[in-house]
């Protein structure tokens, strides 16, 4: 059992590491901030051809060569900004997965939060309305005036109806 | 007045049902070009057939005309071939990208399936490919007499594409050359 359990463990990471290889060309980087910078920009870039898979997770032709292209870029000494601005000016805002924040997207960003408010603010004269109703009726209550007095002689004449 | 308000829940669902629907019909693979309304970018490469001829956006000659990025790995490509062959022997010209392929491979399907290109740039790296957001192929730019990449077609290009998408543009081209040309 225990063997066969070692076994699978093995045959696991084998193949993990296999899957690993055949995605992620090695590339050699003249400063080590840039290999951070190249899988934090692998990550926030979306692979133009697939639905939804970030570079660093895709392994189609156009991933590869958009990787490649971020490595050039970068060795250049660009800023991530102007790799993404270089990216956006090719393939459109579909490469970023995050948004950028325009007059087209104010609404998905925004969005949310005004319905928030919108939510909150009915729920705040909900509570009032109700908060109002119930001050106004114990106010009655304590002055003992549910009832007009002709109010009353018209309940008076009805139980009287209803005993008989 | 009280009672319009309870038909809000029932216009706000309706509302959001329109919207719903209507995403239904949307094609989630259908990207909007960044490239349309830009200039034609630059580029300086070798052709399929010719050798040592060196190409740059100069040698794109023509009022307008078509780019097609085609590669023979590609099977779209071979479906919308005749239909270039058409359209080329209607006057249109169009110009080759041969993208990310091999010059043996490319110089062969040119002789066996004839060819519709006044040239095709052999574009083994995606250069040109990456400058045009090209991220497939079969696709179809249709750049006009101010070298401005006026549509980008992905897919490929049959007689209704043709009809409904390339044809209207081009005749559009057409008479707005022809305007500039009387005023």
């Amino acid at each position: 059992m225990r063997i066969l359990l070692i076994l699978m463990a093995s045959l696991m990471i084998m193949l993990s590491h296999q899957a690993l290889a055949s995605s992620v060309e090695t590339y050699q980087f003249s400063n080590p901030d840039y290999e951070v910078r190249f899988q934090e920009l692998n990550k926030i870039l979306r692979c133009p051809k697939c639905q939804n898979q970030n570079l660093a997770d895709s392994n189609s032709m156009i991933s590869q060569d958009l990787r490649r292209e971020v490595h050039r870029l970068m060795e250049e000494g660009r800023s991530d900004e102007q790799i993404m601005e270089f990216m956006v000016m090719r393939y459109g805002d579909f490469v970023l997965y995050k948004p950028k924040v325009d007059s087209v997207t104010y609404f998905l960003w925004y969005g949310p939060i005004g319905f928030g408010v919108l939510g909150l603010l009915i729920l705040m004269v909900i509570v009032m309305r109700q908060r109002k109703k119930r001050v106004l009726v114990s106010s009655e209550e304590e002055r003992g005036e549910h009832l007009s007095e002709k109010e009353q002689q018209a309940l008076d004449k009805i139980l009287a109806n209803n005993d008989r | 007045m009280k009672r319009l308000v309870l038909f809000v829940p029932l216009i706000l669902f309706m509302v959001l049902g329109a919207f719903l629907y209507k995403g239904l019909f949307l094609n989630p693979k259908a990207m909007p070009s960044a490239l349309e309304g830009q200039p034609m970018p630059e580029f300086k490469l070798l052709t399929v057939k010719q050798g040592d001829r060196v190409v740059t956006k100069s040698d794109l000659k023509g009022d307008y005309y078509l780019l097609n990025v085609w590669a023979t790995w590609c099977g779209g490509c071979k479906v919308e071939h005749p239909y270039l062959l058409d359209i080329a022997r209607s006057g249109v010209p169009i110009y080759g990208v041969n993208y990310k392929d091999s010059l043996e491979n490319a110089s062969q399907w040119l002789q066996s399936y004839k060819d519709p290109y006044q040239f095709s740039v052999f574009d083994v790296n995606g250069e040109l490919g990456l400058n045009l957001g090209v991220y497939g192929a079969p696709e179809t730019f249709v750049v006009d007499h101010k070298g401005i990449i006026r549509l980008r077609y992905a897919g490929i290009v049959d007689t209704n594409a043709w009809r409904v998408k390339l044809k209207p543009l081009i005749d559009q081209i057409k008479r707005e050359i022809a305007q500039e040309k009387t005023s």
